[in-house]
């Protein structure tokens, strides 16, 4: 009975979704204020009964209930309850109602935004709601989640262990809040295009709805890149896989439409660019929906094609994205550009930010798209990690060299050589550390010291302007301290993701640079050395699983001088249905770095027993991961700041004591 | 993540690196990293988007096999590639070759960075009367309405524009 519930909540919601998309039309066409409240009313009434069918699923695969096809297929009774709930967005038609349900809750959250003037509120309003006519309607007719079975199985199908995990039951929720964030930025901005108002006031609305799709975005792909690098036990934490891919573009959009709004917001510049960017960003997202869920690529992570969809999702695509893109056409040319900046100055910097990023996308998406492209005339081919390390790195250090140097700039006229002065004790200190790095670590490797030096650089840089933000050295240190917290918080969430992205290009660049691996097959007591450890086996127990067998080995590591640093269990597991394996990686996180054990298949058997041991010593990893958090985190303290400015803004009714003078 | 995704994925896992099955290496460790550079870069024709350095599938085992014998018999990397390329075509290659035909690929990002480049100097060069500083009554306008918090000041200030709490 819920399921049948859940599925009216769904049609209901579709046809509030069109209510919401007419009443806002409707109300800015005739200026009413009843209707545009109407619109919004439906809204929220949508995110509730969007919430009503989601939670009707989830119920369904709590209580097991296979008479759901989508429960059937994807689940199974003896899965813990965590994965249980998160397998009602593991399925194409899970995956679909958690995009609806995030889209109609930015669409309630839109509504309830108070501060956007009428016009373009109510237009924003209507066209999430067209978004949501097409999305959910779609799910409704073409991907029901909730529809049954005539003839119920007694058990469900999958207790697909690789799917049982932490990481990957969070990573969906996240890269969706992420990507379908930006379709409120793609709102407001079909919304500015229209009113003819794309100016610094929108480009403050805009932010942060950008920042917290940003964030999210950050988030998800982490979550995403670190569950590749622990559960798939090749060592790697990024493979340019189509679908890793997919989740990349759009985050490198929202990053440059970050940027450009501030232009925008600050300036009143590059306001046709900004919106052509606000655009884009939800274009990419739903391309990457698109790729993941037609299976059009082919990728490790493919699946089987399903071409009805396929097409109805690209007509979905090709309709949202040919409205934006023509509506820019058309509205973009009468947007005025007034200001003027000198070619030494932070609008500059934060245009070659975004013309580097924007290259960047470029290549990321051409070299995803380029199996498709070369299928257009006949031929066959793609590219793999060697195209993307060779046109992505050289670009992307371009935009680093002039990254710590954007926040010294003064608005339209910076001074170069001041700042460089400014920078100078950064850049020192960070061609020091390459070079000490050179001269030290072996094998000497390009990529390791260039970017050693480009990521201290960052965090130097990074230091720099913060120290001179809380006039460290030039009023007393207490009075320093006290700047900390008085400063906007933003420009800390600046800070931080600057520091985190640097932290990020260090760990990269040492892991690729140095990573070591070392392979042998052992029998029981002997070892392997692995850089400066030494790895031993030390037994191989057996025992079965739940519903496998495993052979589980206790691998000694110890270091130069002896000393265990941990002792190592990876497993393999082989499956009694069907006889598949799978390896479980032992990480032994030792300072930045990890050594990263997996025992392969068994290749002598008896009195010699013998075993693959493979082992990876992936030096300063763990910052690949944690300078992405750290990003995160200062989008959300930026975040956490504009709500503040907001609460001030609202024609000055109470000034918070956060934002006083520090005096 | 579909739960299709899922099992191919576990597929995935299956062909585990293989080509660090000591047995098969060989012996000169330059000519083995020159190997092993080769694999990464060579696409394993059966699986989905793998390098048969990558792969565990028999055709990535019998192509690591050629490539180093090639290698110990003395061929160069180029005769290598060629010898790929002319027995599987250039889908075999994972990172396509600088031609003409690939040059859209290869050339695109950076054309957009270039125009991106050109337009930002063109812009530098377009006569435009740069705008009027602010007269004196506007500047203490603009400091009176900043010291009441009620500011539009840019937050990633630090120089040239006035925080809140500066003074």
């Amino acid at each position: 009975m819920t399921a049948e519930l859940g599925a009216f909540a769904l049609i209901l919601a579709f046809c509030l979704s069109a209510t919401q998309a007419g009443a806002a039309f409707a109300a800015r066409i005739r200026r009413d204020r009843t209707l545009a409240g109407c619109a919004e009313g439906a809204a929220l009434a949508a995110f509730v009964a969007i919430g009503l069918g989601f939670a009707a699923l989830i119920w369904a695969f709590v209580t097991s209930d296979f008479s759901v096809i989508n429960v059937a297929q994807n689940s199974h009774t003896e899965k813990p309850l965590i994965y249980k709930i998160a397998g009602a967005w593991g399925s194409h038609e899970g995956s679909i109602l958690l995009w609806c349900f995030a889209l109609s809750g930015y669409g309630a959250a839109l509504a309830l935004a108070r501060r956007l003037p009428f016009g373009l509120k109510t237009l924003a309003v209507g066209v999430q709601g067209s978004l949501g006519v097409l999305f959910i309607g779609y799910m409704v007719f073409a991907s029901n989640p909730l529809m049954r079975l005539t003839d119920p199985p007694v058990e469900g199908r999958s207790l697909n262990p690789l799917l049982q995990d932490p990481a990957l039951a969070a990573h969906p929720p996240f890269l969706y809040a992420g990507y379908v964030g930006l379709s409120v930025v793609f709102s407001l901005a079909l919304a500015g295009l229209l009113e003819g108002r794309v100016d610094s006031a929108w480009a403050r609305w805009v932010r942060p709805w950008t920042l917290a799709a940003w964030g999210l975005l950050t988030v998800g792909i982490t979550l995403g890149s670190y569950w590749a690098y622990y559960e798939l036990g090749w060592g790697g934490w990024w493979f340019w896989d189509p679908v890793e891919n997919a989740s990349l573009m759009p985050w490198l959009m929202a990053t440059a439409l970050l940027h450009s709004a501030i232009v925008t917001e600050k300036r009143g510049a590059l306001a046709a660019w900004t919106s052509f960017l606000a655009i884009g960003a939800f274009t990419l997202s739903m391309l990457g929906a698109f790729l993941v869920r037609s299976g059009v690529l082919t990728s490790v992570h493919a699946f089987a094609v399903d071409p009805k969809r396929g097409t109805i999702l690209l007509a979905v695509l090709a309709l949202t994205a040919g409205t934006g893109f023509a509506l820019f056409a058309w509205r973009a040319p009468l947007l005025k550009d007034r200001a003027v900046f000198a070619p030494v100055s932070r609008e500059s910097a934060l245009v070659v930010n975004n013309i580097v990023l924007a290259a960047v996308t470029c290549a990321v998406l051409t070299g995803t798209l380029w199996p498709l492209m070369l299928e257009a005339f006949g031929r066959q081919g793609g590219v793999g990690p060697p195209y993307y390390d060779l046109v992505v790195g050289p670009l992307f250090a371009l935009a680093l060299l002039i990254l710590p140097a954007g926040p010294l700039l003064a608005w339209k006229r910076g001074d170069g050589l001041a700042t460089l002065r400014r920078l100078w004790p950064a850049a020192a200190l960070a061609a020091g550390a390459g070079l000490i790095t050179y001269a030290v670590v072996e094998p000497k490797r390009a990529i390791g010291v260039i970017g050693v030096g480009l990521g201290l650089w960052l965090v130097t840089g990074v230091v720099t302007e913060a120290a001179e933000r809380i006039n460290l050295g030039r009023i007393p240190l207490a009075a320093s301290a006290k700047r900390i917290t008085a400063v906007p918080r933003g420009g800390w969430g600046m800070s931080f993701a600057h520091a985190g992205l640097g932290l990020f290009v260090m760990g990269a660049a040492f892991q690729s640079g140095w990573k070591l691996e070392a392979d042998a097959v052992l029998g029981l007591g002997q070892g392997l050395n692995l850089g400066a450890y030494h790895l031993r086996l030390d037994r191989v127990g057996e025992g079965p699983g739940p519903n496998y067998d495993s052979e589980r080995a206790s691998i000694a590591v110890t270091d130069a001088a002896g000393r265990l640093v941990c002792q190592a269990r990876p497993e393999r597991r082989t499956y009694d249905v069907g006889g598949e394996t799978t390896s479980k990686v032992a990480l032994c996180p030792h300072g930045l770095d990890d050594l990263y054990v997996v025992i392969g298949d068994r290749r002598a058997r008896g009195a010699g027993s013998a075993w693959l041991v493979r082992s990876y010593l992936n030096p300063w990893i763990r910052l690949v991961f944690l300078g992405p958090i750290l990003m995160a985190l200062g989008g959300a303290l930026s975040l956490s700041d504009r709500r503040l400015r907001f609460a001030v803004g609202r024609r000055m009714a109470a000034p918070t004591p956060k934002m006083a003078p520090a005096e | 993540m579909s739960a299709q995704k899922l099992i191919c994925l576990l597929g995935a896992v299956l062909c585990l690196a293989a080509a660090g099955d000591p047995a098969d290496r060989l012996p000169n460790p330059a000519l083995e990293g020159r190997a092993r550079a080769l694999f990464q870069e060579t696409r394993c024709l059966v699986c989905q988007g793998e390098s048969i350095d990558d792969s565990e599938a028999p055709l990535a085992a019998d192509l690591r096999r050629v490539i180093r014998e090639r290698i110990a018999a003395g061929a160069s990397d180029g005769q290598v590639r060629a010898f790929l390329t002319a027995r599987y075509g250039e889908y075999v290659l994972f990172r396509p070759r600088f031609s003409w035909r690939n040059s859209v690929l290869w050339t695109a990002p950076f054309l957009v960075a270039l125009t991106g480049l050109v337009m930002l100097a063109a812009r530098r060069r377009r006569p435009g009367e740069d705008e009027p500083a602010l007269s004196a009554e506007e500047e203490s306008r603009l400091a009176a309405l900043q010291s009441t918090g009620d500011t539009l000041a840019p937050e990633l200030g630090s120089k040239n524009a006035p925080g809140l709490t500066e003074r």
